[in-house]
């Protein structure tokens, strides 16, 4: 059929089953809008900026695990969207980003809201393209969602000029893609899956080491399979929380900078990382010469460039990781589950002489207690997002999480402002789930215009504003690190949070007390409208345990014992 | 990085699309990998091109680099050189006033010879080993050369 580029855009995303699209219009996408006005087949969620609109659509991607769709117009509408296909990049989040750009014809003269969009982009996406003709459209965008999706996920971004959404060629979007430099390794190796189970038989210590990428590939179940038939502990990184169910008895915990003293000691005691889709991140490793010393490395991962990048891989696995599970699943018996019972009473004794703690306050909320009510009373009935700090640690440390895609946040970027349009992002994919954001008073502030969106779209978001009038996690390293000097991280002057979400026809609340939490929470829950909730919190609360940067992860900054009376 | 450093010739085998020579370069500058040459030129009677980048580094970024460049979408194959052939030309201008046939015999020396002879200057050029290239220029510094040009180095394994 002979339709415009424009058409093709719209076409190409039904045939791709895209029900939800973010964005934002603007000159040079005016032909797409134009065509997006006149169908049905999908909603177009109007944010108010850019960047939420792709954090919304990575939300939207990591809670439904399909390919998140974006739309922009070119320059500033390109430039704003950066930081978040920039996120998307470092989280390996499957997205396709359509950016308008000015015509062929200008492309060059520094036009009107002319930038060099895929010169940008070129670093912070899987992959890009300039379509520079129409013939060329259902190809590429073949290839994008093609590409996004498939071996190590990630964001694809697509620009196109304005006259080549106005042309009109030929559209066909059952052509056979052949990508001839590109084919993932999917399977892994026999032979040194057979040589990993023997290592895994013969040690006395192993350690699952437990990444997003387990997530990325659907693998949780499998992975619980695993861990349950061979009784080994696992420990999670930031990016897995949810693979394994909180109640797991072989889950030690969360690993790294925050991670927990069973977590961190496991893997400095192991003598076999068993590492699933994770990639030695620095955050998780402190220490790269003291991290996991005397343990051999089992490394199962479909990016081979993840492999050996800065942990050297004793066993190198190339491939999707639920397939090498499964096919691990299929030796099982070979692993003895008895075997390791010392280790795992080792483990026990780490979390019992340092487990996972805060100190109560009489007079303030401790932040934790949020979060672990949160738990108490939603549980598995909520998803959740956060922004970046303290919040977001407490979250990934005390939300009793029960499965995967369950929690969605900003990892490998850490990006300010992320949590509000993803908790939309995840609403839209899940509206039976309650979407919850945790944030902090510096947070928020970053996509606030979110409000209106969730607002007019009907997206009852709820807000938990964690208020310690403090960048926290800029605070805290200015305490243990800077002698105190909290250089421009004092967020005393704020706005009226209640009044704020009420000035855009959403709901507040202030809560100095847990029996206002409560209330609070129940009520937004029933009002069922996008909300805010202040909870003021202890100002000078840290995250702890903390590893400090470059430490080794055996060597914690901990809780502070309560002094007995 | 700057542990052990080691000269290595890698080569790539890319798709002949716009951009893709950003794509290479980019990769380079955004992770601090070291271009000491890089030559690019399209493959006769394909799609592709081929190009051939002298590098260094620690064994560990060599190998960073091969996986890197082949995670790229356009990249088809990546080389990391053992067992090669490499040449390089490189050309240099000089005076006519200089002693010919001195510089005629050492460009033949190296593969070369005289190339343009004009009415105030002469081109002579070589063509080998990157490391015999440096010694040819070396030998030529007292001629008084006006221009030297380097091509960088291509390289086939045996």
């Amino acid at each position: 059929m002979q339709i415009s580029g424009a058409q093709m855009v719209i076409e190409a995303f039904i045939a791709e089953g895209v029900d939800t699209v973010f964005g934002y219009p603007g000159g040079a996408i005016m032909n797409v809008y134009d065509e997006i006005y006149k169908q049905n087949k999908f909603h177009h969620i109007l944010n108010r900026h850019e960047q939420a609109s792709i954090h919304a659509a990575e939300g939207y991607a990591k809670a439904s695990g399909k390919v998140g769709v974006a739309m922009i117009t070119s320059g500033p509408g390109f430039t704003n969207a950066v930081t978040g296909l920039a996120d998307a990049y470092m989280d390996s989040i499957p997205l396709v980003v359509v950016s308008g750009q000015v015509p062929m014809s200008l492309i060059g003269t520094d036009a009107f809201q002319e930038i060099d969009a895929v010169g940008i982009s070129r670093s912070c996406t899987k992959h890009n393209y300039l379509v520079t003709d129409a013939k060329d459209l259902p190809r590429i965008l073949k290839e994008a969602f093609y590409i996004a999706r498939t071996g190590r996920p990630g964001p694809v971004h697509v620009d196109i000029p304005k006259d080549v959404t106005a042309q009109i060629e030929e559209f066909d979007y059952n052509i056979k893609l052949d990508l001839e430099t590109y084919k993932p390794h999917t399977n892994g190796n026999p032979r040194q899956i057979k040589k990993a189970i023997e290592a895994i038989a013969n040690a006395s210590r192993p350690l699952f080491y437990l990444g997003g990428g387990i997530i990325n590939a659907n693998a949780a179940y499998e992975v619980r399979e695993f861990i349950q038939k061979s009784g080994i502990p696992a420990v999670e990184t930031f990016m897995a929380r949810g693979v394994l169910s909180y109640d797991d008895e072989l889950l030690v915990g969360m690993l790294g900078m925050h991670g927990s003293y069973a977590s961190n000691m496991a893997m400095s005691e192991t003598d076999l990382v068993i590492a699933l889709g994770a990639r030695f991140d620095d955050r998780v490793t402190g220490k790269l010469s003291e991290f996991a010393k005397n343990a051999d490395v089992i490394h199962v991962d479909i990016d081979p460039a993840s492999i050996s990048k800065l942990v050297n891989a004793d066993f190198p696995i190339v491939g999707d990781v639920k397939n090498v599970v499964n096919d691990m699943l299929t030796q099982i018996e070979k692993i003895d589950a008895l075997k390791y019972e010392s280790w795992r009473e080792t483990i026990k004794n780490f979390n019992a002489l340092h487990p996972l703690a805060f100190h109560e306050d009489s007079e303030r909320i401790k932040p934790q207690w949020v979060i672990k009510r949160v738990g108490e009373l939603l549980g598995d009935d909520a998803n959740i997002s956060t922004d970046v700090g303290q919040h977001q640690m407490w979250a990934g440390q005390f939300y009793p999480f029960t499965r995967p895609r369950q929690f969605i946040s900003s990892s490998g970027l850490g990006t300010m402002g992320f949590g509000f349009p993803a908790a939309i992002g995840v609403k839209a994919a899940c509206p039976e789930k309650i979407s919850i954001n945790f944030t902090g008073d510096g947070s928020i502030l970053m996509n606030v215009q979110e409000l209106m969106t969730a607002v007019e779209k009907k997206i009852p978001v709820i807000n938990i504003i964690l208020n310690n009038n403090f960048l926290g996690m800029v605070r805290q390293w200015q305490t243990l690190f800077y002698d105190k000097r909290h250089s421009e991280t004092d967020l005393s002057v704020q706005p009226d949070f209640v009044k704020l979400s009420e000035a855009f026809g959403g709901v507040g609340y202030r809560v100095h007390t847990k029996e206002e939490f409560d209330t609070a929470l129940k009520d937004a829950i029933e009002k069922n409208v996008v909300a805010f909730i202040e909870v003021i919190v202890h100002r000078m609360e840290n995250v702890m345990p903390m590893v400090p940067a470059g430490g080794s992860l055996f060597n914690m900054m901990l809780l502070e014992k309560k002094e007995s009376k | 990085m700057t542990d052990n450093r080691e000269r290595r010739v890698v080569s790539v085998i890319v798709v002949n699309e716009a951009s893709v020579l950003s794509r290479i370069t980019d990769l380079f500058s955004g992770r601090g990998y070291n271009i000491t040459s890089l030559t690019v030129a399209p493959i006769p009677e394909s799609k592709y091109s081929r190009l051939t980048i002298v590098t260094s580094g620690s064994i560990r970024v060599i190998e960073q680099i091969t996986k890197q460049l082949h995670k790229l979408i356009p990249v088809l194959r990546v080389y990391e050189h053992e067992d090669m052939v490499e040449k390089e030309i490189a050309m240099i201008k000089f005076p006519v006033s200089e002693n010919l046939s001195d510089i005629q015999a050492l460009c033949e020396a190296y593969n070369g010879k005289i190339v343009n002879a004009g009415e105030n200057t002469i081109i002579a050029m070589a063509a080998d080993e990157p490391k015999r290239i440096d010694n040819f220029l070396k030998a030529l510094k007292r001629y008084n050369p006006k221009e030297i040009v380097r091509s960088g180095a291509v390289a086939l394994e045996r």
